[in-house]
């Protein structure tokens, strides 16, 4: 079962020292941007992260692509630690895990061509091989004529733009894939294209995704399991299709209550009992307790206090786990 | 309630031109629009399809150069806004119109309290409101906070906008945009800088605003569900063209002109159904634009004819007091409407 | 792929074909940089005044009446006539043509203000580049707070100090400028640097794991050629203004050789007794120097602006 599994997150927490206070003592204040977060990502699966500003969605992205080293806890690549040498993560490590960045307008640079920008990973990864080659290779793969090796940036629109940071994110033939929001700088009729593009890729590919984003309706249509975060914890893991079937986590629900949708069927998967109120707290003054407590419907006196657990629920006959007290109480179990 | 006769805003055969290196940029060709008193319409349309700079010529506020209006005509409360003077377009943008922006962060002087930037505003809203004194300007301005549901005003109109949530400072902007009380209220985007949750309360709190004060309202956005949510009536906009406009339902239940379907059948769905691939190609070269239909060239259903010709409008049958135009030549008599009805079905 | 397949894809293993799309995209380019640079009438001034002035310096031999007045060279017959007739601008003290001198000052003034930008740009790029990817570490600490040291010593005292110190020539006060003039780019480079490292083109090349000077040189720094171009065209004036000073206290450029400074302070002992066209002439000659740079640096600027034609 466990060679199933091509990423196990366990624990990880990521607080950033953002200044300190007291003059004397100088005690750090700290933004715990990702506090105490597990899960798995199996084999040429899409796992998909939704959550908002603050919730770490995108700090655990970067942590695994090893931009930042994790406050504590543990990623395991295959196996292997990703953090086993610190930072200095060995190149045949580094080539098997890639990210694609939610704004293509940053993420190429916007002095040098595209030939430039799909050399630089083939350069490192594979000198061995003809880069020209290569890239014409890449450029087929996710259709795009070759001659746009000759671009700069700014003359792709926004989807080429994507489609090429996809292409170099593929240039170290990696098998993990992380898209940190990948459309959502992009018009929703080029959307579709990067999208299918996606899917076609994993299929071809065998690649795994780890894909991050707030677009609930994009995820329901592409991940095969979600994550629902908020502010550094995770709310709720399940099956993409149950997940949407029975939301149980309060703040699923009220998520799933904010989306404005486009027809009748799609009103009716809302749960229209929980209207979206109260503000997002800040990462640096989290709760006490339940950090959804302040803006939780269904709020209990012990939720301001204790933190809840993971627990897995069996509402759908399938992985379901929340991170919620209504649930403890309902199942009387206690998971660790 | 909706006034029928008089059109608040209008604007008649539009056009604006962008001069840039090597040519001309046909930026907006000749469109038409209009809002009526109290009527709630949407501008829907993608990235650089024209919506902002529609809005930017209306306030008048577009640089010239590089761009020109070389023909058009627009009309607000019966005033030619094109041949105003400066006094009287600064006028109209401050008690005729208000705006709300994409981010209320950049909307929002960061040096300046909260209070501060709202009694300005009513201040300069009218010659009248000159002469209210600081504690009456207080009132006013706590009062715009109240509206916006804003809990603690008082604390908050000593606070400066970095101190307030994304959220908040977009309510502030809302109090403030409604502080004049304008005849016409713009939101360009209001939601798009914010948390999908958060989102939610503002669009809400903005929704339940216009409708109490029967504010004029233009919503200019890209999030097809918002607009569905929030209007009575959408114009569609692509490449610099009103493509199609309807009754907020009836577009969204039975939407003709071919980007509009292609458009909302690009929206992934809650209820599942796998991503579309959208709509094939790109936007048209507003330097070269087709001399038809500026879609044409993604049009799943192009005919010859419309690569020649620029479609005329053609007002389509509905219910009597619904009224439902589209730019296609597909709902042209004489290219038999019938032939295409099939295919035309909403997805 | 509707959207692409206007034109027939090209045969990229064809030399000449590829050589012809980038000399196609090179063209494309410098057409667009040129209407955006042009847009601004002064702007253009400033280039032809620029260029004028950078001919003018290169072939003073050719195009000055009397060359040999900047070397040793007195003819008092002619000494300080007024402007007009053989002497357009008149002459000095000594007789000696005051225009061939100001042009002979133009190559003075600009080869210093070559030497010192060439001297003191790479330095202060490479060590405010460093310093600003490096952002929070001791590299940072020790380039920066070096750095403002010599930002807090009052820069003219320097420069005077270095130049008195050694001898008294127009070496020695390119050495002093450079010396006050680098830590403004290292300054300027730190921040666009800092800035530029939390790029996500930058957060790209780390994690597929380029190494540090390709980060440095091929990521950031092409990002920063436009600031640094537009300061240096600024900086240009200032380098001469500064030499000016110099060497109207005396410290630069020395007599016979002819120094745009040197020339005011010397013309100014006239200006009492009426001969006025010793002083102002030189004078003038700097401000169009400078203003011909300053007004070049702001037309830079728009080129370099983010702002799409």
């Amino acid at each position: 079962m466990s060679d199933d599994i091509i990423l196990r997150v366990e624990n990880l927490r990521k607080h950033f020292i953002v200044g300190r206070k007291g003059l004397i003592k100088r005690e750090p204040v700290t933004v715990k941007a990702v506090d105490g977060v597990s899960f798995n990502v199996r084999r040429g699966e899409t796992f998909g992260i939704v959550g908002e500003s603050g919730s770490g969605k995108s700090t655990i992205a970067y942590i695994t692509m090893g931009m930042y080293l994790p406050t504590s806890g543990t990623i395991t690549f295959n196996g292997r630690d990703l953090f086993g040498q610190g930072d200095r993560r060995p190149l045949d490590l580094r080539k098997e895990v890639q990210i694609v960045f939610q704004d293509p307008g940053s993420s190429l640079n916007p002095r040098r061509t595209i030939r430039q920008i799909l050399e630089l990973p083939l350069s490192i990864h594979q000198p061995e091989k003809d880069r020209l080659t290569e890239i014409i290779r890449l450029l087929e793969l996710v259709d795009l004529p070759p001659e746009f090796m000759h671009k700069y940036p700014r003359q792709l629109s926004g989807g080429e733009r994507q489609i090429v940071a996809i292409a170099r994110a593929l240039a170290t033939n990696p098998s993990l894939v992380i898209l940190d929001e990948p459309t959502s700088a992009l018009d929703v009729s080029v959307q579709g294209k990067v999208l299918n593009l996606l899917i076609r890729l994993q299929r071809e590919l065998n690649l795994t995704y780890m894909f991050i984003t707030h677009d609930l309706s994009v995820m329901r249509n592409l991940a095969s399991r979600v994550a629902i975060m908020y502010l550094g914890r995770v709310a709720e893991v399940a099956e993409a299709v149950h997940f949407f079937e029975s939301p149980q986590h309060p703040y699923t629900q009220m998520l799933l209550s904010s989306i404005p949708v486009l027809t009748e069927a799609e009103e009716a998967l809302r749960p229209a009992q929980i209207r979206s109120t109260g503000e997002i707290p800040s990462p640096v003054d989290l709760p006490s307790g339940c950090s959804f407590h302040t803006r939780c419907p269904q709020v209990m006196d012990h939720c301001r206090h204790i933190d809840p657990l993971m627990v897995p629920i069996d509402v759908t006959g399938s992985d379901h786990i929340v991170r919620c007290h209504l649930f403890e109480q309902a199942n009387g179990q206690v998971s660790s | 309630m909706v006034d029928q006769e008089t059109p608040l805003l209008e604007i008649r055969d539009l056009s604006v031109n962008f001069r840039v290196y090597g040519g001309v940029l046909r930026v907006l060709d000749r469109i038409n629009f209009h809002v009526l008193q109290g009527e709630r319409v949407g501008l829907v349309g993608e990235t650089g399809c024209g919506k902002t700079t529609t809005m930017k010529t209306i306030l008048q506020v577009l640089p010239t150069p590089p761009a020109e209006v070389p023909q058009g005509e627009i009309w607000f409360q019966g005033q030619d806004v094109m041949t105003m003077s400066q006094r009287e377009l600064v006028n109209m943008r401050g008690q005729g119109i208000s705006m709300i922006f994409q981010d209320p962060t950049a909307a929002l002087n960061p040096v300046f309290t909260v209070g501060q930037q709202l009694t300005a505003v009513i201040r300069y809203a009218s010659p009248e409101n000159r002469n209210l004194n600081n504690a009456q300007l207080r009132e006013r301005a706590l009062e715009a906070l109240r509206q916006v549901a804003l809990a603690d005003p008082e604390r908050l109109l000593d606070s400066y906008p970095i101190q307030l949530s994304g959220g908040m400072r977009q309510r502030v902007c809302i109090g403030m945009a409604l502080s004049t009380r304008p005849g016409l209220l713009i939101a360009d985007e209001p939601g798009t800088a914010l948390d999908v949750t958060i989102q939610d309360q503002v669009l809400r709190l903005l929704q339940d605003l216009v409708e109490q004060q029967g504010n004029s309202f233009i919503l200019i956005t890209h999030t097809l569900g918002i607009v569905r949510q929030m209007t009575d009536r959408v114009y569609v906009m692509y490449a610099g063209n009103m493509v199609e406009v309807a009754p907020t339902q009836r577009l969204f239940t039975n939407p003709l002109h071919p980007y509009t379907q292609g458009l909302m059948d690009a929206v992934p769905r809650l209820t599942g159904g796998g991503i579309s691939e959208g709509i094939p190609g790109r936007i048209p070269d507003y330097m070269n634009p087709p001399a038809g239909c500026r879609f044409s060239g993604r049009c799943p259903h192009a005919m010859p004819v419309c690569n020649r010709e620029k479609p005329p409008v053609f007002q389509v049958q509905g219910p009597a007091d619904e009224s439902h135009a589209v730019a296609c030549f597909l709902y042209d008599e004489p290219h038999k409407v019938s032939n295409y009805k099939a295919e035309l079905q909403p997805v | 792929m509707a959207e692409i397949a206007v034109s027939p894809a090209p045969d990229l293993t064809d030399v000449d074909e590829l050589a012809r799309i980038q000399r196609q995209n090179r063209r494309e380019n410098l057409g667009r940089m040129w209407f955006k640079f042009s847009r601004n009438p002064l702007s253009v001034i400033g280039l032809l005044m620029v260029i004028a002035i950078i001919l003018l310096a290169i072939f003073a031999e050719f195009v000055t009446p009397f060359p040999d007045h900047v070397r040793p060279f007195t003819d008092f017959v002619n000494a300080k006539k007024p402007p007009g007739g053989e002497y357009l601008l008149g002459t000095d003290q000594f007789g000696r043509d005051i225009l061939s001198r100001i042009v002979f000052g133009f190559r003075f003034s600009l080869l210093m203000a070559v030497v010192v930008l060439t001297l003191v740009v790479p330095v202060g790029v490479t060590l405010g580049m460093v310093a600003g990817y490096f952002q929070g570490t001791i590299i940072d600490t020790i380039i920066m707070r070096i750095t403002d040291i010599f930002l807090s010593v009052p820069p003219l005292i320097l420069a005077l100090a270095i130049a008195s110190v050694l001898t008294p020539n127009l070496t020695n006060s390119m050495i002093a400028v450079s010396l006050m003039w680098w830590p403004w780019y290292a300054r300027l480079v730190y921040g666009l640097s800092s800035a530029l490292r939390t790029e996500y083109f930058v957060s790209s090349a780390e994690t597929i794991g380029a190494r540090t000077p390709h980060i440095l040189f091929r990521e950031i720094l092409p990002n920063m050629i436009s600031p640094i171009f537009t300061k240096m065209s600024l900086d240009v004036g200032w380098v001469i203004i500064i030499g000016s000073m110099l060497s109207f206290l005396g410290l630069g450029v020395q007599e016979p050789q002819p120094g745009l400074g040197t020339m005011v302070a010397k013309g100014s002992d006239y200006l009492p007794t009426g001969q006025w066209w010793m002083a102002i002439f030189p004078a003038l000659a700097i401000v169009v120097v400078v203003l011909g740079f300053n007004l070049l640096g702001d037309g830079l600027r728009d080129l370099f602006s983010a702002e799409e034609v």
